[in-house]
């Protein structure tokens, strides 16, 4: 997985972000069995387990927002990447830092989306716990279904339930790719 | 009319319809990736039910996780309740949600504030 382009490298990327007491992580294809497969694994964890019940209802459905945002939306890798060839590469991390749980998700989208994305995270980040509340009745009340099935809600459900500010990385990859980091934090 | 019951699968919640007995039961875990593929049926279910509905009709849902994308669906489910609602049936909506859950208990107010339906906020204990 050793690639350096644009002074980004996927491997000290990962390596970094495996930092704290790592419950679960991916690096391949996101696919629903993956999915399954993943939500099985962190639920069945011994640190999970021992949460109190609010706190494994939101990493769980923050879990499943992540991933499922991840499978909606990754773009296909590089051509040249050393990674297992697929169209939907993603990672997902999931750690426990003290009293912090981590996601952690990483996929290569293209640079034509930078801005939507960048405009999205940001707007979100603005808002106040009573506007993200706000914001979601009025999407969920008033916005038909993408056709992805995504609803627009996945990003601001993320923001509303952990109440933190989403962490994000943009890296240039190459002329067409650019390496999308998210850190979503639950306390 | 027909009853529709779904087993729950580690993605879809437990779906019951009972059109004689004028009750929707939806139990369990509704995180599927394409929630338009599972709720499509359900939708049509009470779209036909509404044709001639009983005097009283009950929805439960009692979820323990859904996602996104099943929010939009479990809202078109209200709205074809809604319709029945304003054409004079009585239509009752139970939310379920564990004690301490405060995000299911907000998803319920979500609902209320966005539809008018009769709708009971039941606590469970853990």
């Amino acid at each position: 997985m050793v690639d350096i382009r644009m002074g980004f490298n996927l491997e000290e990327w990962y390596a970094h972000k495996l930092q704290g007491d790592v419950i679960l992580k991916h690096v391949g294809s996101i696919s629903p069995e993956m999915i399954t497969h993943a939500l099985d694994a962190v639920e069945t964890h011994s640190q999970f387990k021992h949460q109190r019940l609010q706190t494994r209802k939101k990493l769980y459905n923050v879990f499943v927002e992540c991933m499922q945002n991840l499978y909606h939306h990754v773009d296909p890798p590089p051509a040249d990447l050393s990674v297992e060839g697929t169209s939907n590469f993603g990672i997902v991390i999931v750690v426990q830092d003290g009293s912090f749980f981590r996601i952690t998700t990483g996929n290569f989208i293209n640079r034509s989306k930078v801005s939507f994305i960048k405009d999205r995270i940001e707007q979100l980040n603005s808002l106040s716990d009573e506007e993200v509340r706000l914001l979601y009745r009025d999407i969920l009340g008033n916005e038909s279904i993408s056709e992805k099935g995504g609803g627009g809600l996945g990003m601001l459900d993320i923001v509303r339930k952990t109440g933190n500010k989403l962490e994000y990385f943009l890296y240039p990859y190459d002329e067409e790719h650019v390496f999308f980091s998210l850190d979503v934090y639950i306390s | 009319m027909e009853t529709i019951i779904r087993e729950d699968t580690p993605k879809t919640p437990f779906v019951r319809l009972d059109g004689e007995k004028g009750f929707v039961e939806i139990k369990g875990r509704s995180i599927p990736e394409n929630s338009v593929d599972f709720y499509k049926p359900l939708i049509d279910w009470i779209d036909q039910y509404a044709k001639s509905p009983q005097e009283n009709t009950v929805i439960n849902i009692q979820l323990e996780y859904f996602n996104t994308s099943s929010s939009k669906c479990i809202l078109d489910i209200f709205k074809k309740l809604e319709l029945l609602h304003k054409k004079g049936h009585k239509v009752q909506v139970n939310w379920y949600y564990e004690e301490d859950d405060e995000d299911m208990f907000e998803a319920g107010e979500d609902y209320q504030s966005i539809i008018n339906l009769p709708f009971k906020m039941i606590e469970m204990e853990e």
